[in-house]
């Protein structure tokens, strides 16, 4: 279905709109859900981009034994805060406050949100979180050097800022569950007449099941920020096993929220891979249900695995045979998916667009990281295995292969959408190539370090690892400059790109029906709808 | 073109309203619940230094405090009930009665807080770290959750007030009293927290 941008005299984008603030204040005072959206979009890429610049100093540092262009702890200082900035202020928030506040309320048909001034609220409390976490790095003691995962009781001795960190960790939590919330009751609320759930595009649902996992884990890493900050403060001895505490009680208590906070980052990442794959092959989604409700069983069972962090800490032989189990079967409901993707393409017309490699390149990076995933969670090889560079080599590419790439294929699929203006195809694949071959250089060779004894999070090496250090170092290079590629072309593309149309994947889902950019309101009338979202013909 | 006309308005959801605030309290009781566990942990670790540092609280005071907050929330929920039927001037003052009633439990705080205090128990006085591992625990855990207690009290107390100058001003009235409703379920949170607070720390010994 085409539609003219024209059609309707009335019809203002939504980034041309002039209401009662002009300026920058019309965006900073806005309680659009698509403007609140883009804030992120811009906050989340600055801040990955200051993260990756120190995942390339560490990788500099890396490529000779010996210190090479820092000492050990402005080394400690710069993992630990690549780690913060990384989890706690792109990924986590990442796909569902960028894309999950720009796409969701269109997807089902709604205005806005149920509650927008929450919305911009919690941006708000975000960037607080975010400025907290910078000036944990720049304060009098130095960066934390804990690891961004805080233990005790190293947290609570070492000299540096760690109560800013966790400060920030704690507040940007609030703001999660702020967004978890908000966008609960606008999936219960604001459907259009018609859109049942069983209707509602894939991506939505995989925003509803990850707001739950944000509004029900993430209370969990608060309260333990705090007894942390209250323990550095007065000493209270929860878990400084000098005073009686328990160091592992602290490790439970991080994992029941950090392990569902990996749901957290890979969901809403699934479900926009749910979205691109129909549309660039043309067919109706195979397993609907299914992938809907492996959504929900990744959103349950991920809760009851977060002992594997822990196999080595000390657990009862039940306990850490229960968490490998649960830790298997959390892999099923993943399997159902790929599966999912790979039947709706089998017989479609797949058309290779920008958008579509980067799906693909995810269900790749999202399968290895998967199965290393699976090595992690048996109890023999996880001994042989834990805290090496084999684990750094997992969860980047489950983490930045798996919610990177969507976010990647998501800015690709949905820019012609958000801005009205299509990007250069040709570039846009380009950028793809070096972005793919520089990742899987970058992190494959860490698989193999790691087996053979390379210790994750230590500045220096032994001669033998060297060969493993330099590829890395170099797929780091090519990754980056893929990815400068990357943003470039979007920006050109932003600024002097050709008209897009309403619809140019021919994509079936509601945000498509509407003009590019969509006006204020998104709908002039809410649609009724009577039909499954992926209704191609 | 007017502005007013380009922007349709949303009719008012008070169900989803209400959705967002049970919502938060869920969010709020796990808050709780993470604290509830680490005191269950040690309590199984410490049982007798457990046993032995609850007789030094003050059950009296605080069997006086669960009472006070039993009456105010009754009487946020009766407030609430005259909202509904109109009369406004009742709603007032049966939530000024429950503000009152949050300042009493605070007053009782102190006065409970202020005398351990002055025998030198607070969160890194020298005495808390001289006592036995497990009473060190039992008064810091009591400090934590009964000082994080507090400050929901406030922070309900706030929204209460809030709500009360709304009434007052007729932006909260019969047709509209959302905030009202919203205040007294987290006021109701606020007291069930206690309900659990009470009984661990004073009546089980």
């Amino acid at each position: 279905m085409m539609i003219n941008n024209n059609l309707n005299p009335e019809y203002i984008n939504y980034l041309d709109y002039k209401g009662k603030y002009t300026g920058i204040r019309a965006w900073l005072y806005s309680t659009d859900h698509k403007r609140i959206g883009l804030m992120y979009l811009y906050a989340i890429t600055t801040f990955f981009s200051i993260g990756a610049i120190m995942g390339i100093l560490m990788r500099i540092e890396l490529i000779a034994p010996g210190p090479t262009i820092m000492g050990p702890q402005t080394y400690n200082g710069i993992f630990t805060v690549h780690g913060i900035i990384m989890i706690f202020m792109v990924v986590i928030p990442g796909l569902s406050v960028v894309f999950g506040n720009l796409f969701m309320p269109i997807l089902i048909g709604a205005r806005d949100v149920a509650f927008p001034r929450l919305n911009l609220f919690a941006f708000y409390v975000y960037l607080t979180g975010c400025a907290l976490a910078i000036l944990s790095q720049v304060l009098r003691h130095g960066p934390p050097d804990t690891g961004w995962t805080f233990y005790a009781p190293y947290s609570l001795n070492t000299g540096t800022n760690v109560i800013a960190a966790t400060g920030a960790a704690f507040i940007l939590g609030f703001s999660s569950i702020l967004t978890g919330l908000n966008f609960i009751v606008t999936i219960h609320r604001m459907r259009a007449p018609g859109m049942t759930f069983f209707r509602m595009p894939l991506f939505v649902w995989a925003i509803y099941a990850t707001a739950w996992i944000q509004l029900l884990a993430t209370p969990i890493i608060g309260i333990t920020l705090l007894m942390l900050i209250i323990e550095r403060l007065f000493n209270i001895g929860f878990f400084e096993p000098a005073l009686g505490g328990d160091p592992v009680l602290f490790q439970h208590l991080f994992w029941i929220y950090s392990h569902p906070a990996v749901y957290i980052m890979i969901l809403p990442a699934m479900g926009v891979i749910s979205e691109i794959i129909p549309t660039f092959s043309q067919k109706r989604i195979y397993g609907y249900r299914a992938i809907a409700f492996s959504s929900l069983a990744i959103a349950g069972v991920g809760y009851l695995i977060w002992g594997h962090h822990m196999f080595t800490s000390g657990m009862s032989l039940v306990a850490i045979w229960s968490f490998s189990l649960f830790t298997f079967i959390v892999a099923i409901p993943s399997a159902v998916k790929v599966f999912s993707w790979v039947g709706t393409m089998y017989k479609g017309s797949i058309d290779l667009k920008p958008p579509m490699l980067y799906a693909l390149s995810f269900i790749f990076l999202f399968m290895i990281g998967g199965f290393s995933g699976l090595v992690l969670g048996g109890l023999a090889t996880d001994v042989q295995v834990h805290d090496t560079a084999f684990v750094v080599a997992h969860f980047h590419y489950i983490v930045f292969g798996g919610m990177g790439y969507a976010f990647f294929g998501a800015i690709h699929y949905w820019f012609p959408k958000i801005y009205g203006k299509m990007y250069k195809i040709k570039r846009a694949n380009i950028a793809w190539a070096l972005t793919f071959i520089g990742f899987n250089l970058l992190y494959f060779p860490q698989f193999i370090l790691g087996m053979q004894g390379m210790p994750r999070r230590y500045f220096d090496y032994l001669p033998q690892f060297q060969t493993g250090q330099v590829i890395s170092t170099i797929g780091s290079f090519i990754f980056i400059s893929g990815f400068i590629l990357m943003v470039y072309n979007l920006i050109m593309g932003y600024r002097k790109g050709e008209q897009a149309t309403a619809n140019p994947w021919k994509g079936t889902t509601l945000e498509w029906t509407i003009p590019s950019p969509p006006s204020l309101e998104n709908f002039e009338e809410i649609p009724v709808i009577t039909e499954d979202p992926y209704n191609y013909k | 073109m007017e502005e007013k006309s380009l922007h349709h308005e949303e009719p008012r959801d008070d169900f989803g309203a209400k959705m967002g605030m049970w919502l938060f309290i869920f969010t709020e009781l796990l808050l709780f619940a993470g604290l509830f566990l680490v005191y269950s942990v040690y309590r199984f670790q410490y049982p007798t230094f457990f046993h032995q540092a609850a007789l030094e609280l003050n059950v009296t005071i605080g069997s006086l405090n669960t009472v006070v907050l039993l009456i105010s929330s009754m009487t946020v929920a009766m407030s609430l009930t005259a909202m509904q039927k109109n009369n406004r001037k009742l709603a007032l003052t049966l939530l000024f009665i429950t503000v009152l009633c949050a300042l009493i439990f605070l007053f009782n705080k102190y006065i409970e807080w202020g005398t351990k205090f002055e025998e030198g128990l607070y969160p890194g006085s020298p005495l808390m770290l001289k006592l036995e591992r497990g009473h060190l625990l039992f008064f810091s855990l009591y400090f934590f959750m009964t000082g994080l207690h507090a400050l929901h009290i406030i922070i309900g107390m706030v929204i209460l007030l809030i709500a009360w100058f709304k009434i007052k001003k007729g932006t909260v009235n019969t047709g509209k009293y959302m905030l009202l409703e919203n205040g007294a379920l987290y006021w109701h949170l606020v007291d069930l927290i206690w309900i659990f607070l009470f009984p661990l720390f004073y009546l089980i010994t």
